[in-house]
């Protein structure tokens, strides 16, 4: 960036997310909406510095076996075990680098081991179903973990979430941050879950479905599945250098 | 030009959030016992008034020089002067509601036509029934002409505005986000 050029403050500016790409905070289906969802409409804010700017968090918040829900205590977990990998991209296609990806799940049996959650379904005394890892030069994330359970919660009449892994992502800056939830292919609980639904677009929906994937399945092993993780992209400032970003 | 590709939807944080994203040092945007550190504290609501105690609240911000040690700065990434300044913010909510951030007052910014920013801080609040995270920002009390000047808040129906002031609390200051209702907080579309 030529700043001398440059009298005033050139930002990056990033796209605005289309309406269907993401699911309406008031979402009738899903009841905890109801009282929680903002009432008013969004104040349009402009994109300045502290928009897009953001937290550079490095590998010290990552120890070894974050990334290995599997290897995290005594002894292994019951369950499928799986492998989740991945990019984080943004829009434009280009890797988001060295970002702290979070993930937290259910064990097997659909059981988070979490004090509020108490339905009958046991707990694994080998699984947290916490994995934190960061990304690499080419963007990309594998964790190591067991297949999720459904779990019934208390939505509608014989509620089930179907089978996730939630995700936590940071990007670049503060306009990219992103929590989703990735899904398995085919899950038969996808028609009643109003939290998959609450995104108008089905293909938006398909994004959050990982694919099984051969590839990635290890011999003898894991089964291997591919969640790539599209962040907001950005419009080329006037004075960005060509390859700024590569 | 590299094609483009179509963002990944929003979800819930979900109800068990805690058991990921609640870090030890999560609150310490500076180091505990920074030279004009102070705690904000607050609480998020509902629209019935009831304490969220499945929520999220992260905070952004720059250094008290105005600077933030990041590649996308045009003034240059400039590390703080703070030892161990993060800009970085993150506390869930307990069972009252109640979130904490230890942290330090930000410098005003350029704004980009021109202007110049209030000091404040950027705030995401993710919460079980909040579908996508929402975002809002907070104003320091004691810097009422520079509030008067910031762009962003002039953006803001006055009779709102009060709702991204902090007030001053015993160690700091005190702050509630209310997701819905009477005194609804200002949220932002990004």
């Amino acid at each position: 960036m030529d700043t001398e050029r440059a009298p005033r403050l050139a930002v990056p500016h990033y796209r605005h997310d289309r309406d269907t790409d993401h699911p309406p905070l008031a979402s009738p289906g899903y009841g905890s909406t109801a009282l929680r969802a903002p009432a008013r409409p969004l104040v349009v804010l402009p994109q300045r510095l502290t928009e897009i700017t953001g937290p550079v968090l490095g590998e010290t918040r990552v120890g070894e076996l974050d990334h290995d829900l599997t290897r995290q205590h005594a002894a292994e977990p019951l369950g499928q075990r799986i492998v989740v990998t991945g990019r984080v991209l943004d829009g434009d296609g280009r890797a988001v680098r060295h970002t702290l990806v979070e993930v937290w799940q259910a064990n097997a049996a659909g059981r988070y081991a979490h004090a509020v959650d108490n339905w009958p379904a046991p707990l694994d005394p080998n699984f947290a179903g916490v994995g934190r890892t960061m990304t690499d030069d080419e963007g990309r994330y594998r964790f190591v973990t067991v297949k999720p359970g459904a779990y019934p919660w208390r939505n509608h009449d014989n509620a089930w979430r179907p089978a996730h892994i939630h995700f936590s992502l940071f990007g670049r800056a503060f306009t990219q941050r992103l929590v989703t939830q990735m899904y398995f292919p085919d899950d038969p609980l996808f028609f009643q879950d109003p939290i998959f639904n609450a995104v108008p677009d089905p293909a938006a929906r398909a994004r959050m479905v990982s694919a099984y994937d051969h590839t990635v399945t290890e011999s003898q092993w894991a089964l291997g599945f591919t969640f790539d993780i599209v962040l907001r992209g950005r419009d080329r400032t006037p004075f960005e250098d060509e390859h700024d970003d590569d | 030009m590299t094609d483009r590709l179509q963002v990944t939807p929003s979800q819930t944080v979900g109800p068990f959030l805690h058991i990921a994203l609640q870090w030890e040092d999560g609150p310490y945007v500076v180091p505990p016992g920074t030279a004009g550190g102070r705690w904000l504290r607050g609480r998020v609501l509902d629209g019935a008034g009831d304490p969220v105690p499945d929520g999220l609240v992260e905070t952004w911000q720059a250094d008290p020089d105005g600077r933030f040690d990041h590649p996308d700065d045009p003034r240059g990434a400039t590390a703080s002067a703070i030892e161990g300044f993060r800009g970085f913010g993150r506390s869930t909510t307990d069972r009252e509601g109640r979130f904490e951030i230890f942290t330090v007052k930000p410098g005003p910014l350029p704004a980009p036509d021109g202007g110049t920013e209030a000091p404040h801080l950027d705030v995401s609040v993710l919460a079980r029934g909040l579908l996508h995270r929402v975002v809002t920002r907070i104003y320091f009390p004691d810097e009422p002409q520079a509030n008067e000047r910031d762009p962003v808040l002039a953006s803001v129906d006055p009779s709102r505005r009060p709702t991204l002031v902090a007030t001053a609390g015993p160690d700091g200051l005190l702050h509630d986000i209310r997701l819905q209702g009477e005194h609804e907080t200002v949220f932002f579309d990004l």
